[in-house]
């Protein structure tokens, strides 16, 4: 089997698998910081008991969020080695940074979290839980530092035959992380929130513990409004940026190979062919690109056909075409996923303002616990767009895919790797679902029951869920 | 002393705190399959390991990323060449990392019975893995002209990187034991230093041997003879006042040796290497150094500033987190796991 075919799908398949758990966890941990101190503030015992409940759900997801972090911080050097090599000096700084500034904090304090609840004051615990939601989100900041550079390589310039750094700071004010951070922590801050929401109201429609429920509908909608709307707001400025940095990726998410004319219209539907570079059918909104792409009702788009011509012309022959249905498709996958996110937030915003939350809403909340999915499904489908639109390249301009890998390793090395990765995703995802359900299903009262006690510890086995 | 040098110090400095840290906590995470005698001791156990795991495993997150920015080919040449039992350590750590959390989440037997065999092999495997790797990168690899470690099975498993294994999970395993002691109490406690005493005996022979194979198999004692030398007298020092503190049950001490004997190890290592970090077995000119294999100097000039601004604070906190948890861990008190 070919190794470079088999490299990407292990890296694109333990990525996927390790982004399902990622912006969950940075969400959740804002949401769990939030309730305590409200608990902190307010001195109400129902909060506690919210941080609790859906601390449970956190630290089941941390510790899969964890784990296939490190095959992660492994995979540059064994699957990537020529990539290594080529940007170690650049590209290894933010993950180091990472490990000694994200890492360390939220691991360790997210162990004070866990056991410190009897051991520390209330404060004292409470910025234990804040550093944790400041360790994820530093976490984002230093791995999207070094993925921005591959999207926008700066401040390095080529010496020995490799890329050396020669502007830190250039590194970190990156154009492209100052809209890919945002863009994503929001989206990680919806993921959470949608989760919370939609339990929420799951629980709502069954009449179980409705006060807590409400409480926790309350803070997660809030949430919801107001990162899905900023979310898209970011992610309009991504697309600003996508056109004057990889107008490559935005042709190919547009599905346009020729000229776009002026003004440029939006295709919301497309039969696309590679084949012969043309779209067979589309059905497009006029005006819509232009404004997507420079905030204004014209300007024209380049296609791929020109740039093809271009980057043959910077780059030398090949072939700087990206997948394009991928691409296309993942783009509009997000944007919709967003756009009913939007509106389920604003509705469920109106129920809480109005008071409503207990009139029995049925379509909406299965709709919300439906909607558990979109943030997951948004932040994937954005991830294979932004890596597969970049595609034949791992650092734009630079570096392409297939001279990135490791010489040494076999194809039947990455096969076994590839299949023993995944067997073991597989036993993660199944146990996780399994997990989640079971604390759902008990709520929160069997938490507090368990946790409060400190008699016989025996006699909770049976139930304790921590 | 210039950066280069400073960061191979880094380097192996992480590593040290690792095998110091997670040292003790694979040796838990062993010594829960034989030496608690049930499901209450396995989870004192792993409760007394519970609020410092992943921050220990961090340092070896760090000790990588470092690696790959400092010195980018080591960190290719060597994660490549050792594609194979990288996989095998990180299925490991997934699986034990996992298992501290899912393990107690339901009451049934066979579902905990899995886990706790988890919690085994992903405390066996990692130690004995990296015994093995390290062992080979002073013994030599092939590693040809282009930094490539095309490395077949023998060239990785043989007599002496498999002595190395086996000695680094001993050690472990009683840093560990003499943990337990420091963290636990009643018959669990005394237990765990009556094995740590038993087992100090296959440890010396193993020290011994490994030693012995070193001068052997290596070209350190050549190279770095006068220091290491001083280092192996001070580790007999170190191994005797070990058994001696065991003895005379000063918990704390014992667990301050064999700590130190991990040190020492881990340090001898690094001694030996350098300048070198990985040596190859087809020529001398194909060693990877503190020079061919480094970033340039502005990336390592950011880089030490960055880690000595952040180095102090991630040292307070977490030897502040050991301070907050420094009570036993009993049977009496509410366990999380
Ligand atoms: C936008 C956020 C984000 C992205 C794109 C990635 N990660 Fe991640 N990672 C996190 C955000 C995060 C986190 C929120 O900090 C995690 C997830 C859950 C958790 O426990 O920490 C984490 C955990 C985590 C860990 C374990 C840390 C520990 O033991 O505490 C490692 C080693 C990595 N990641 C490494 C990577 C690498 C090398 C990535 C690039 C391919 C990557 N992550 C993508
Ligand atoms: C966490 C969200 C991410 C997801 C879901 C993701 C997904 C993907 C996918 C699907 C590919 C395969 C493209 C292809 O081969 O056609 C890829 C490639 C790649 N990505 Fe990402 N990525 C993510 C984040 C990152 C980050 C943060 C980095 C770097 C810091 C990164 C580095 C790479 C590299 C080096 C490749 C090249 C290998 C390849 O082309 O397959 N990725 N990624
Ligand atoms: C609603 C309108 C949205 C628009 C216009 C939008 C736009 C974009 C664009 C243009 C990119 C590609 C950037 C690049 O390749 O450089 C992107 C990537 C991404 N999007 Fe969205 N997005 C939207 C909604 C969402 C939502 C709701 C989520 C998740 C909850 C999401 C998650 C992501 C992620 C994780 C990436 C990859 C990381 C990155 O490049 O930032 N997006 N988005």
């Amino acid at each position: 089997m070919d190794p470079l075919f088999l490299a990407r799908l292990q890296f694109a398949a333990t990525t996927i698998f390790h982004f399902f758990f990622v912006p969950l966890s940075i969400g959740l941990v804002l949401h769990i910081a939030i309730m305590e101190t409200m608990y902190v503030v307010k001195g109400n015992e129902k909060y506690k008991k919210m941080a609790k409940f859906w601390g449970k759900l956190f630290l089941i997801n941390f510790a899969v969020g964890v784990v296939t972090g490190i095959i992660q911080e492994f995979q540059f050097g064994m699957n990537w080695s020529d990539y290594s090599r080529f940007v170690g000096d650049v590209f290894g700084a933010p993950l180091a940074i990472e490990a000694l500034f994200a890492f360390f904090m939220e691991s360790t304090f997210i162990g004070l979290w866990i056991f410190g609840w009897d051991r520390l004051s209330k404060r004292v615990h409470l910025l234990s839980i804040w550093l944790v939601a400041l360790g994820t989100t530093m976490s984002a900041f230093w791995i999207l530092a070094a993925n921005s550079f591959m999207q926008r390589p700066v401040g390095f310039e080529i010496n020995n035959g490799r890329a050396e750094m020669n502007d830190f700071f250039a590194l970190i004010t990156n154009g492209q992380l100052l809209v890919e951070f945002p863009h994503t922590v929001l989206g990680a801050f919806a993921t959470g929130a949608f989760l919370i929401a939609g339990i929420s109201a799951f629980k709502l429609l069954r009449r179980k513990d409705v006060e807590f429920f409400k409480s926790s509908f309350k803070v997660s909608i809030i949430v919801a409004l107001v990162s899905s709307i900023g979310v898209a707001l970011f992610g309009h400025q991504q697309a600003q940026y996508l056109v004057e940095t990889q107008p490559m990726k935005m042709a190919a998410t547009e599905g346009l190979w020729g000229e776009s004319g002026d003004p440029a219209p939006w295709t919301v539907y497309a039969h696309i062919d590679p084949e012969t570079g043309q779209n067979t059918f589309e059905i497009k909104i006029p005006y819509l690109l232009s404004f997507l792409s420079y905030s204004q009702f014209s300007g024209e788009v380049k296609g791929m056909n020109e740039l093809q011509a271009e980057y043959e012309q910077t780059y030398g022959p090949g072939d700087y075409i990206p997948p394009v249905r991928t691409t296309f498709w993942s783009f509009r996958i997000m944007v919709a996923a967003g756009s009913l996110m939007i509106l389920l937030a604003m509705y469920g915003a109106y129920l809480t303002w109005r008071k409503k939350l207990e009139v029995p809403h049925k379509w909406f909340y299965t709709a919300m616990l439906w909607a558990i999915s979109l943030p997951f499904i948004a932040n994937t489908a954005g991830w294979i767009m932004t890596e597969i639109g970049r595609q034949p390249w791992t650092v734009f301009g630079l570096m392409k895919t297939e001279d990135s890998i490791s010489p040494s390793v076999t194809g039947g090395q990455v096969l076994f790797s590839l299949i023993s990765f995944c067997t073991i995703y597989s036993i993660l995802g199944i146990v996780m679902v399994y997990l989640f359900v079971k604390v759902i299903k008990k709520g929160p009262n069997a938490v507090g029951k368990s946790d409060d006690t400190k008699t016989d510890p025996f006699a909770k086995e049976g139930y304790h869920v921590s | 002393m210039s950066l280069n040098e400073l960061w191979f110090i880094l380097v192996a400095v992480l590593f040290i705190g690792f095998f110091f840290l997670e040292g003790f906590d694979f040796g838990v995470g062993m010594s829960t399959r034989f030496l608690a005698k049930n499901d209450m001791e396995r989870r004192v156990l792993i409760n007394s390991i519970g609020p410092f795991w992943d921050a220990n495993e961090v340092w070896l997150l760090t000790a990588g990323g470092a690696m790959f920015a400092a010195f980018p080919n080591w960190y290719a040449t060597m994660f490549s060449g050792y594609y194979t039992p990288l996989v095998v350590l990180l299925l490991a750590l997934i699986a034990r990392g996992v298992a501290f959390e899912f393990r107690g989440k339901v009451g049934n037997e066979k579902w905990k019975g899995a886990w706790d065999i988890a919690i085994f092999l992903g405390s066996l495997l990692p130690p004995f893995l990296l015994g093995v790797v390290f062992s080979g990168l002073i013994k030599g690899l092939p590693i040809d002209g282009d930094m490539e470690m095309k490395a077949g099975l023998f060239d990785m498993v043989n007599l002496y990187t498999l002595v190395g294994g086996v000695t680094v999970v001993m050690l472990c395993l009683v840093h560990g034991l003499m943990f337990t002691s420091l963290r636990t109490t009643g018959d669990l406690r005394q237990r765990a230093r009556k094995l740590a005493k038993k087992l100090l005996i296959p440890l010396a022979v193993l020290f011994v041997l490994f030693a012995v194979l070193t001068v052997i198999e290596t070209d350190v004692f050549e190279v770095r003879g006068v220091i290491l030398s001083i280092v192996a007298v001070i580790g007999v020092v170190v191994f005797l006042s070990a058994g001696y503190f065991m003895t005379k049950q000063r918990d704390g001490w014992a667990f301050g040796m064999t700590g130190t004997l991990i040190f020492l190890s881990i340090a001898s290592v690094f001694i030996g290497l350098f300048p070198r970090v990985m040596v190859s077995s087809i020529s001398d000119a194909f060693s990877l150094t503190v020079d061919n294999a480094a970033s340039g100097h502005y990336s390592l000039k950011v880089m030490t500033i960055v880690a000595l601004t952040l180095l102090p604070f991630v040292l307070g906190y977490q030897i502040w987190s050991y301070f907050i948890f420094h009570k036993r861990v009993s049977e009496k008190e509410h366990l999380e796991y």
